[in-house]
C-alpha cells in the first residue's frame, strides 16, 4: 500500500474499507455439496451460471463456517467467473462471513419497530451475559453477537435471529436462559416466532 | 359490504400451507381457468381489475405485464420477495402459510406474459421460508401444476426460489435483477425498464409477492368483483402490517376503505394504556409521517398520498408519546447509511453525513445551523440518485424536521435529549 502513512483509512464508514479474506486451508466442496451445487446450477440458463454465486457461497460457508480466499477461488472456478467477481459479491452482502464466527451467531434487530420495543436492552443483556460486544465472538467460539438491520418480523419485536434459520421474540430478562439453553441443547432451544407457533397457542413472547 | 379476507383467510389453520389443504379450498382452479383463456385475455383481465402493485409503488400490474416486450424470447417473471422495507412482514406470512397461492400466481403470470420460468427472490433472512416454498413447489410439480405441459395445456412453467444474502437495496427491482444475475445488488439506470431489458437483458416482469397472490383471486372472481372491493382505483384485498407501539401488532387484511384509525385502534388494539399516539408512519420507513389528526384517512394508495404521505408497502409503524423524533431519524438513518449500496455518491456519502449530524444533535452536541445543513444535504440527495433509495433515505429527516422542528431545537438549546433520560429503558419489552 502506498497510501499516506498517517491517514486513518480504516476509521471511516465505507464499504470499500475491506479486509482481505483469510487464505484458509485448501478448499473443495464435499461430494454432497458438489452434488447440491450441480443441482442448483441447473435452475439458471446454461450461459448464466454466475447466477448461482449466492447459493454456491452459502454452500461454502455452511461447509467451512466462513468464506476464505480458497473458497472464493473454488466457487469462481466452478462458475467460470473471476475471483474478483466472487469477492465483489462476498464483500457486499452482510450474510457472508470472512472471519470465523461462533457456533451460534446471534443477530439482534436494531431497526425502528424493534428499537421502540426495547432492542437496545436485549443487546445490553446479551452483552452482559456473553461478555462480548456486538461484532465480537467469545473466546470459546460458541457465540457471535451482531446488531443487524430490519429482519422483517416487526410484529414480533424485539426480534433476534440465531444463525440463519430462526427468529426469536426475545425479552432482556429471558436472555440468560436462552444462552444457557443454546449451550445445552443447541438449536433445539429455539422456539421460533412464527405464525405457526401462534396458531398452536404457544405465542412465544406475545400474549 | 362485509369484507371477506381472501389472502389470509386460512392462515391460522394448522395445515394451510399444504397442497391438500389448498386443493380442498379451490386451489389451482384459477390456473385451470386461466389456461383456458388466451394470455392476452389474462392481461386484459388484470388491467380491468385495476390491481396495483403491492410492493410499494402501486403501479398497475396489468400495464406492467402489457409493457413486457412479447417479441423477444425468453421472458421472465421475477417475484420480489425481498421484503426489506422496515416495518413490513406481510409477504413473510403469505409465503409461510399460503405458499401455493403465490406459486399459482407465478404460473398464471408466466402464462400471461409468455414466460417459461419464474424466480422467487427471497431475502437471505427468510432461510426458513426457502424449504417451505421449495416443498410446495415440488408438490405442485408432482401434481402437474408446474413443469412441462402444465395440466395438458402445452404450457411449460418452472418456478425456482433464489435466496439473497442480506441487502435492503435488493428490494429495488433492477438491483434485485442484478443480484439474481450473481452480482452486487445495485440499481441499473432506467430506461430501459425491466419490461424491455430485465433479467439477463430479456423482457421481465418484477412483481411483489402480494401482487402475484391477488392474480388467482382476480381470475376466479372476476375483474369487476375485484375492483368493487374498496375505493375506486384502489380495489382488492390489502394486507396491512401494523407494528411499533401497539398492543397487538400483526398482519391484517382489509379493503382499502379501512382507515388508519380502524387499523391502529381496532385491528391492532390501539396504543398501550396510558400512552397517546404521537405519529404514524403509514407505509414503511421511507415515507413521510402522518399526525394523529389524520387518522381518519382511508389507508388506500390515493387517500394516503392526498394526505401527504405514501401507502408504500402498507407497513404502519405506530409511535406513541415516548418516542423522541430526533432519535427516530437517527435510528432510521443508521439503517439507510448501512444499506446504501454505494453506487451513487450523493446517497453513499450523504447518508453518512446525515447520520453523523443527527447523532450529534441527539447527543446534545448540535448547533442551530445543523438544521439547515440537514435540509441542504437532503436536497442534494433526493432526486439525484439512480433509484428511489436516495429519496427514501432523506424522508425520515425531512418529515421529522417538518413536524417536530421544536424537538430538534430543544435538543440543541438544552444540550440533551428532551425526553426523560431513561424513557427507552422504561419501555415495556415484548409485552404485546
Amino acid at each position: 500500500m502506498s497510501f499516506h502513512p498517517k491517514m486513518a483509512y480504516d476509521a471511516t464508514f465505507h464499504k470499500s474499507s475491506r479486509k482481505l479474506e483469510d487464505e484458509g486451508p485448501p478448499f473443495a466442496y464435499t461430494p454432497e455439496n458438489r452434488a447440491r451445487f450441480d443441482a442448483i446450477v441447473t435452475r439458471y440458463p446454461p450461459d448464466q451460471r454466475r447466477s448461482a454465486v449466492l447459493p454456491a457461497l452459502y454452500l461454502a460457508q455452511h461447509q467451512q463456517g466462513y468464506i476464505t480466499a480458497n473458497a472464493i477461488r473454488h466457487v469462481a472456478a466452478l462458475l467460470g467467473i473471476t475471483r474478483a467477481d466472487v469477492e465483489d459479491v462476498v464483500s457486499y452482502y452482510t450474510m457472508f462471513y470472512t472471519r470465523p464466527v461462533g457456533k451460534f451467531v446471534i443477530n439482534v434487530c436494531r431497526t425502528l419497530s424493534c428499537a421502540v420495543n426495547g432492542a437496545e436492552r436485549v443487546t445490553e443483556a446479551l452483552r452482559e451475559t456473553l461478555r462480548i460486544a456486538p461484532g465480537q465472538t467469545d473466546a470459546a467460539g460458541t457465540f457471535t453477537l451482531v446488531e443487524v438491520e430490519c429482519l422483517g418480523a416487526c410484529d414480533r419485536a424485539p426480534v433476534v435471529m440465531v444463525n440463519d434459520a430462526w427468529h426469536e421474540c426475545l425479552r432482556p430478562e429471558d436472555v440468560p436462559k436462552l444462552v444457557d439453553d443454546l449451550r445445552a441443547r443447541g438449536e433445539a432451544a429455539l422456539t421460533g416466532c412464527h405464525h405457526v407457533v401462534e396458531t398452536a397457542g404457544k405465542a412465544g413472547g406475545a400474549g | 359490504m362485509e369484507f371477506e379476507p381472501l389472502l389470509t383467510k386460512h392462515v391460522r389453520e394448522p395445515n394451510s400451507f399444504t397442497l391438500d389443504f389448498y386443493l380442498q379450498h379451490g386451489g389451482y382452479d384459477a390456473l385451470k381457468a386461466a389456461l383456458a383463456k388466451k394470455p392476452d385475455e389474462i392481461i386484459e383481465l388484470v388491467k380491468a381489475s385495476g390491481l396495483r402493485g403491492r410492493g410499494g409503488a402501486g403501479f398497475p400490474t396489468g400495464m406492467k405485464w402489457q409493457f413486457v416486450d412479447k417479441k423477444i424470447e425468453p421472458r421472465y417473471i421475477v417475484c420480489n420477495a425481498d421484503e426489506s422495507e422496515p416495518g413490513t412482514f406481510k409477504d413473510h406470512l403469505l409465503m409461510e402459510r399460503n405458499p401455493h397461492l403465490l406459486i399459482e400466481g407465478c404460473a398464471i403470470g408466466c402464462y400471461a406474459i409468455g414466460a417459461k420460468v419464474a424466480y422467487i427472490y427471497i431475502r437471505g433472512e427468510f432461510f426458513h421460508l426457502q424449504g417451505n416454498l421449495e416443498r410446495a413447489i415440488d408438490d405442485a410439480y408432482a401434481k402437474g401444476f408446474l413443469g412441462k405441459n402444465v395440466l395438458g395445456s402445452g404450457f411449460d412453467c418452472d418456478v425456482y426460489v433464489h435466496r439473497g444474502a442480506g441487502a435492503y437495496e435488493a428490494g429495488e427491482e433492477t438491483a434485485l435483477l442484478e443480484s439474481l444475475e450473481g452480482k452486487r445488488a445495485q440499481p441499473r439506470n432506467k430506461p430501459p425498464f425491466p419490461a424491455v431489458a430485465g433479467l439477463y437483458g430479456k423482457p421481465s416482469a418484477v412483481n411483489n409477492v402480494e401482487t402475484l397472490c391477488n392474480v388467482p383471486i382476480i381470475v376466479s372472481r372476476g375483474a369487476e368483483w375485484f375492483a368493487s372491493v374498496g375505493p375506486e382505483k384502489n380495489g382488492g384485498p390489502k394486507l396491512y402490517c401494523v407494528s411499533g407501539h401497539v398492543k397487538k401488532p400483526g398482519v391484517f387484511e382489509a379493503s382499502m376503505n379501512v382507515t388508519l384509525r380502524e387499523l391502529i385502534d381496532g385491528y391492532a388494539g390501539g396504543v398501550r394504556d396510558g400512552r397517546t399516539l404521537k405519529a404514524v408512519i403509514p407505509g414503511g420507513s421511507s415515507v413521510p409521517i402522518l399526525m394523529p389528526d389524520q387518522l381518519d384517512t382511508p389507508a388506500s394508495f390515493d387517500a394516503i398520498q392526498k394526505a401527504g404521505s405514501l401507502l408504500g408497502s402498507a407497513a404502519i409503524v405506530v409511535l406513541d408519546d415516548t418516542t423522541c423524533m430526533v432519535w427516530l431519524a437517527e435510528n432510521l438513518l443508521h439503517f439507510y447509511r448501512h444499506e446504501s449500496c454505494g453506487k451513487c455518491t450523493p446517497c453513499r456519502e450523504g447518508t453518512d453525513w446525515l447520520y453523523k449530524i443527527l447523532q450529534r444533535i441527539e447527543r446534545g452536541e448540535g448547533e442551530m445551523r445543523d438544521l439547515d445543513l440537514l435540509n441542504s444535504i437532503s436536497g442534494n440527495i433526493a432526486g439525484k440518485t439512480l433509484c428511489a433509495f436516495g429519496d427514501a433515505a432523506v424522508t425520515p429527516v425531512l418529515t421529522t424536521l417538518k413536524h417536530f422542528r421544536h424537538e430538534y431545537e430543544a435538543h440543541i438549546k438544552e444540550g440533551r435529549c428532551t425526553l426523560p433520560a431513561d424513557w427507552r429503558a422504561r419501555q415495556p419489552v415484548g409485552t404485546h
